[in-house]
């Protein structure tokens, strides 16, 4: 495609879709998954955290999952749990986190997509959270333990697309290994933005992944659904990246950015972005 | 609001806006799978009829229902009756429900039960069914719980039982409930996660509630056949809620008999360090439910405290929680100091020695029991007897 046409076709794009789902198409006509990273909010402190999230999104992250700590993640990993802590003990709140996102939106045009558990966001009021996430340019919202089945307690406020202010406020929904078959076809048809496949059993930042069953198991979904698929926990290293790319839309990496982090917070900005460059190299060759 | 079991929780879990299923995506079909088979054993009278049978040859059901006499005169006021938990095999009502958990296990054709404990006596009893059934036992305890319960841990390393030491968090209950979630959602296909009080997600608050409602019917059924008429309170420890759950529900529709919830007011709820989170706390969900919850304004759950290792949590049961807002259930505090008391009052006067949690409902009882006055009657839930607090207590005196 010539670049001409391709500044066209974005320009068409923009009237009428998500910051999201341009990324997605943009992606895939670079004929490549989109890297999407997840870092926590405020770890090792406010400052720190938001020279590190602006080093990796200007190094080739095409989507950021800010996450919001909480005291009690049961979905995650040791990794994440600590960087939880970091985050918490510095202060870092969900009023805070959408005041970060407000900064970064101011110079970064990437999908943001707010990542919790949902007490924070219950807490805060989820009326108030969709109005005040819409308005700081967030672009969607990932609740770790608001299963498909009880989206609506945020997604009732969410008015219709096209009506609010970013264009549309996604709600992004995972499958597991363990979902059944009837629920996955609910999710799949409900999904919205992205679907988060999780890559097997446990919690974020360990474990090994069955490839074979997991690329079965996506292009099967696909069926279900136009929404991109993109799979994450576990994803470590270059090699794995390489790997999921064969088969699904997205890639999500978390606790590897986490454990740079945790490693030197002082040179973390650089790690992690010679770290997702190392995954952009691989994953577009 | 008239409550009972066939109107709560709703088929989605819910006892009116609290509970249902907040859990990772991971966990939602093994729960459902779980709620299933749980709701298949309602009807199943051979499922029952193997539960009763534990329950009387192993367990030692029926509990006595105690007239405890010298207290009563000793305190002065309303006649005070004991629920004897404390005389079930390994020594707390939590057996009833491992009991009926690892049934449900066993159907679920599962191979190992993996249990989160406090104080340990939950740990106990999932580690004792274990042995009974077959099972491989891990049970998940925070480090500074494992350093205040060691009796706890080496009985159920006896038992064969794995004890895992948690080091996350602050090292407590909360935290072993976590690390017992973690570790469920790697393992779920041969896995039973034994869930040990009436909270967590959806099955959990009412299958444990179905466990643990043997209490109130034979203590209601006793009541009306020794002291010839129902208690005009019922009072019970609610840390989590499974032995006030227990005790409460047969009784829910019996509109003159009051139902009072106890909970642990640590060393004032000015100080900040207690564990009242239905008296104290604000809406929230922890756990995999919605519920009250003591926690900070940003929504990061608060450490809870208690002298009772097995009150100290920051939760509790979303039952209790509707309870509370229908007022059928009135929910007080005892400090510590009061526990103590009343720990001491009923070894002195009857020679028994309870436990700390349930020290909290006796403390209760003989405020009650004062306010009542003659002619009237108590019903406590002595949930659990005081063997593993005797170290615990001996520093406090």
């Amino acid at each position: 495609m010539s670049n001409g046409n391709h500044i066209t076709e974005r320009l068409i794009i923009q009237q009428k879709m998500s910051r999201l789902t341009e990324t997605f198409i943009r992606v895939r006509n670079e004929n490549r998954p989109a890297v999407i990273g997840y870092l926590t909010a405020g770890d090792p402190d406010e400052k720190r955290s938001e020279e590190i999230i602006g080093s990796v999104c200007r190094s080739g992250l095409d989507v950021l999952e800010l996450g919001i700590p909480f005291s009690d993640p049961t979905a995650d990993g040791p990794v994440i749990q600590r960087a939880s802590q970091r985050a918490i003990k510095s202060g870092m709140t969900l009023e805070k986190g959408l005041a970060m996102v407000a900064r970064l939106r101011q110079r970064l045009d990437l999908p943001i997509i707010l990542f919790s558990y949902y007490n924070p966001i219950f807490v805060f009021g989820t009326k108030r959270f969709v109005r005040e996430a819409e308005s700081a340019g967030a672009d969607g919202v990932l609740v770790v333990d608001l299963p498909h089945e009880l989206s609506d307690e945020i997604m009732q406020y969410v008015p219709q697309s096209g009506k609010s202010q970013s264009g549309q406020f996604h709600f992004i929904r995972l499958i597991a290994p363990t979902t059944g078959a009837d629920r996955r076809s609910d999710i799949l048809r409900r999904a919205d933005g992205f679907v988060y496949i999780v890559s097997r059993r446990g919690v974020t930042g360990s474990g090994s992944i069955d490839w074979d069953s997991l690329a079965a198991s996506v292009n099967e979904m696909r069926s279900g659904t136009a929404v991109p698929l993109c799979v994450g926990f576990g994803i470590r290293s270059p090699e794995d990246a390489h790997k999921i790319a064969a088969f699904a839309d997205g890639i999500i990496i978390g606790s590897a950015f986490e454990q740079r982090i945790e490693d030197d917070p002082n040179t973390a900005a650089d790690s992690a972005a010679v770290f997702l460059r190392e995954i952009r190299r691989v994953i577009t060759s | 609001m008239t409550l009972t079991a066939s109107v709560f929780p709703d088929s989605r879990g819910f006892f009116g806006i609290y509970g249902g299923m907040y859990v990772g995506e991971t966990l939602v079909t093994p729960l459902l799978d779980l709620k299933q088979a749980a709701q298949e054993t309602l009807h199943d009278d051979r499922f029952w009829e193997e539960y009763r049978r534990l329950l009387r040859d192993y367990v030692g059901r029926e509990t006595p229902c105690y007239q405890a006499v010298r207290l009563a005169e000793h305190i002065g006021g309303a006649d005070i009756w004991l629920k004897r938990e404390d005389l079930n095999h390994t020594g707390a009502h939590k057996i009833n429900n491992t009991i009926g958990q690892a049934l449900l296990a066993g159907r679920m054709k599962k191979r190992r039960l993996i249990a989160e404990t406090g104080a340990g006596q939950h740990g106990v009893a999932t580690a004792t069914v274990a042995a009974l059934f077959g099972f491989e036992c891990k049970v998940f305890m925070g480090a500074e719980d494992i350093r205040r319960q060691k009796p706890n841990v080496e009985r159920m390393e006896l038992l064969g039982a794995e004890v895992v030491s948690v080091v996350s968090g602050t090292s407590t209950l909360k935290d072993a409930m976590n690390e017992a979630l973690r570790y469920w959602s790697g393992a779920v296909d041969d896995t039973f996660y034994v869930i040990g009080t009436a909270a967590g997600p959806d099955p959990y608050p009412w299958m444990v509630r179905e466990f643990q409602k043997v209490i109130g019917e034979e203590a209601r059924s006793q009541m009306l056949r020794q002291a010839g008429k129902l208690p005009d309170v019922v009072a019970a420890c609610v840390g989590g809620g499974s032995n006030a759950i227990g005790i409460f529900h047969p009784f829910l529709n019996d509109n003159s008999v009051e139902l009072v919830g106890t909970e642990a007011g640590g060393k004032g709820l000015d100080t900040g360090e207690h564990a009242a989170s239905l008296t104290a706390g604000t809406p929230g969900v922890l756990h995999g439910a919605k519920s009250m919850l003591l926690q900070d304004e940003h929504g990061q759950v608060r450490d809870a405290y208690s002298i009772s290792a097995g009150l100290d949590y920051p939760g509790v049961g979303p039952e209790h929680a509707l309870l509370r807002e229908s007022g059928r259930v009135r929910y007080e505090t005892i400090t510590d100091s009061e526990a103590l008391e009343a720990f001491q009052a009923l070894c002195r006067c009857e020679g028994i020695i309870p436990a700390l949690e349930s020290s909290h409902a006796l403390a209760q009882a003989f405020k009650e029991a004062k306010k009542l006055g003659k002619n009237k009657t108590v019903l406590v839930c002595l949930s659990g007897r005081g063997d593993k607090d005797l170290e615990h207590v001996k520093k406090c005196l």
